[in-house]
């Protein structure tokens, strides 16, 4: 009997054969923690007794929730995670280095067939490059810093196959959004998500980053992609290990497979204040919104910007409504500089901020005031997410939070696409 | 062990911002101040209605979203001393045995805000003293029960350095 990518890498790192539903203990190849989560990490390593990490080179903290620090007793848990990095010699990021997900696979800390943890449920991300990756929480995380081990229940896989071709103006946002309204927010609950076809075949390395980050919005442990030549072509530029990509057996065993065609796709939002309450942009397109953001481990990178230019270019943001930008990387805000994406946006009326989280998870950068209508590039849209129990978040493509933010109201990105 | 106390009735998917949010989260280390602001975006009275030992009895996927270990904390240090769900999320569930916060998956549409429950914990027995019925539960997995009874993963940690199963 075949097995899945997931029941093949988790048998690799763990020297068993692991079928869904077995319980293993595996070795870690990355271990990653960001500022809301890594205080508590180093507080349970030491009331572990611990007094070594089991190897510095393979963990990074990075500081991206509330990068630069907006109040002092952050700034005392920001210093504790720089004073555990420089005693340990472990990685850390600092403040506008970037967000952990994007961070982790840009500086080549990831590589097909790993298996990581981080303590941030969007880890998830790096399935996009054929890792197991997958969010603990602290003293999960403090626990595999000290062993480099963890204990997984292997789980069964749910098959996105993805058929047709995504239409101009349609984006891997909207595949991923719309997939979720359908399963809804529990429906890969335990289970491994793997994103297979034509339509994830098409895509970037880049727009396939986005469907990854988004699995857990479905419920599941990781969102894992198999290698292409895609793939390895990004690995091989960023990556700092020889890697062994994994393929799913032919006859490997699924839980649930789904079929989809996106070639009618059509923009998709999803509305307060769940994930999984999407609607097609036309049923809520002319809803009033008063602020745009772009940025976030989800749609932060340089092809989200270039794709937010393009429409912003020569255009100005209605006057009344804010558009906040933050670049997922310093390399990626490099790199916009240079293509002189970050003066269009500068020159729409937006305001740049430090690449990292930026206003989405409300502690900084922008929370909306009571009432307020936000469209956001993030993950999440629940109730108070943002700082603000009061207000109302879309989420939506780089595209779609463009277009809206010219006009005050959500709108269909495709006028806008030539 | 057997352990009482009234029910607190939330729906499906409740998520670990409204658990404990993150303008709240990123501050502090000081769970038992984290712990007055716990559900206070679903209900902001919730800490002072809860007597100790009461439970939090929720629908489908509570606290699923972000991996936030505050979340079972703040429950916790609410004097909250089990949640009884239909389904858990899976990172908060591994969270929750980690850090000694016990949890049942049963079918919680026969709870009512307010009834009085008994808990067995070892046995596995939810006894709804209000309506006078008894609610079948989900047994937790082996290497949980044994986190769970070593008194979490810092414990467990501390007597063998490492993961032990055996």
């Amino acid at each position: 009997m075949g097995k899945t990518i997931a029941e093949k890498i988790l048998s690799l790192k763990s020297g068993q054969d692991a079928r869904a539903n077995d319980i293993v203990v595996a070795d870690l190849d990355f271990i990653m923690g960001q500022d809301g989560t890594s205080p508590l990490a180093i507080q349970a390593f030491q009331e572990m007794e611990a007094k070594k990490v089991f190897d510095p080179a393979k963990i990074a903290m990075v500081i991206d929730h509330s990068a630069p620090s907006p109040l002092q007793g952050v700034s005392e848990l920001h210093d504790q995670m720089r004073r555990f990095a420089d005693q340990q010699g472990i990685f850390l990021y600092d403040i506008g280095e970037g967000v952990c997900h994007q961070l982790v696979p840009e500086q080549g800390h990831v590589v097909s067939g790993d298996l990581v943890i981080g303590a941030d449920s969007h880890t998830c991300t790096y399935g996009a490059i054929n890792a197991f990756s997958t969010g603990v929480g602290s003293t999960d995380l403090a626990a595999g810093l000290i062993s480099g081990k963890l204990w997984f229940k292997v789980p069964e896989t749910f098959k996105f196959v993805v058929n047709g071709t995504l239409p101009p103006g349609v984006y891997s946002k909207d595949l991923i959004l719309h997939l979720i309204g359908d399963v809804t927010a529990d429906g890969a609950t335990y289970m491994a998500a793997e994103y297979v076809g034509p339509a994830i075949d098409a895509l970037s390395v880049e727009a396939r980053f986005t469907i990854s980050n988004m699995a857990i919005e479905m419920g599941a442990k990781v969102g894992l992609m198999e290698a292409d030549d895609k793939t390895r072509a990004w690995v091989e530029e960023h990556g700092k290990r020889p890697f062994a990509p994994v393929k799913a057996d032919p006859d490997a065993v699924y839980a649930q497979v789904k079929e989809y065609d996106v070639s009618n796709l059509e923009p998709q939002v999803a509305k307060p204040h769940t994930v999984d309450n999407v609607s097609p942009i036309t049923e809520v397109a002319g809803t009033p919104i008063q602020q745009g953001v772009i940025g976030t481990c989800t749609n932060g990178r340089i092809e989200d910007l270039r794709i937010a230019a393009a429409i912003l270019k020569g255009r100005r943001i209605r006057p009344g409504v804010r558009l906040i930008v933050a670049p997922s990387s310093r390399q990626v805000m490099l790199q916009a500089i240079r293509e002189g994406l970050l003066e269009t946006f500068v020159e729409s009326g937006a305001a740049v901020v430090t690449p990292g989280c930026g206003p989405c998870v409300g502690t900084h950068n922008g929370v909306p005031s009571d009432g307020e209508n936000v469209i956001s590039t993030a993950n999440r849209n629940f109730k108070g997410r943002m700082g603000n129990n009061k207000a109302f978040i879309y989420l939506a493509s780089p595209a779609t939070v463009a277009a809206s933010v010219l006009t005050g109201v959500i709108t269909d990105p495709r006028d806008y696409i030539k | 062990m057997s352990l009482r106390g009234k029910s607190h009735k939330f729906g499906d998917d409740v998520n670990t911002d409204y658990i404990i949010s993150g303008r709240h989260k990123f501050k502090t280390l000081d769970m038992k101040e984290l712990a007055k602001h716990v559900m206070e975006d679903l209900d902001p009275d919730f800490y002072n209605k809860v007597s100790k030992g009461d439970f939090i009895v929720a629908g489908r996927n509570f606290g699923c979203g972000s991996s936030r270990e505050q979340a079972p904390l703040a429950i916790i240090n609410a004097d909250i001393s089990v949640v009884l769900a239909k389904s858990f999320a899976r990172i908060f569930y591994r969270n929750c045995i980690n850090t000694g916060l016990p949890l049942v998956e049963c079918n919680t549409d026969l709870i009512d805000a307010g009834d009085e429950l008994d808990i067995d914990l070892q046995a596995g027995v939810v006894h709804n003293l209000t309506k006078n019925i008894d609610i079948p539960t989900t047994p937790l997995p082996a290497v949980m029960l044994k986190i769970l009874s070593d008194g979490g993963l810092v414990e467990h940690f501390k007597k063998y350095g490492t993961f032990n199963f055996d």
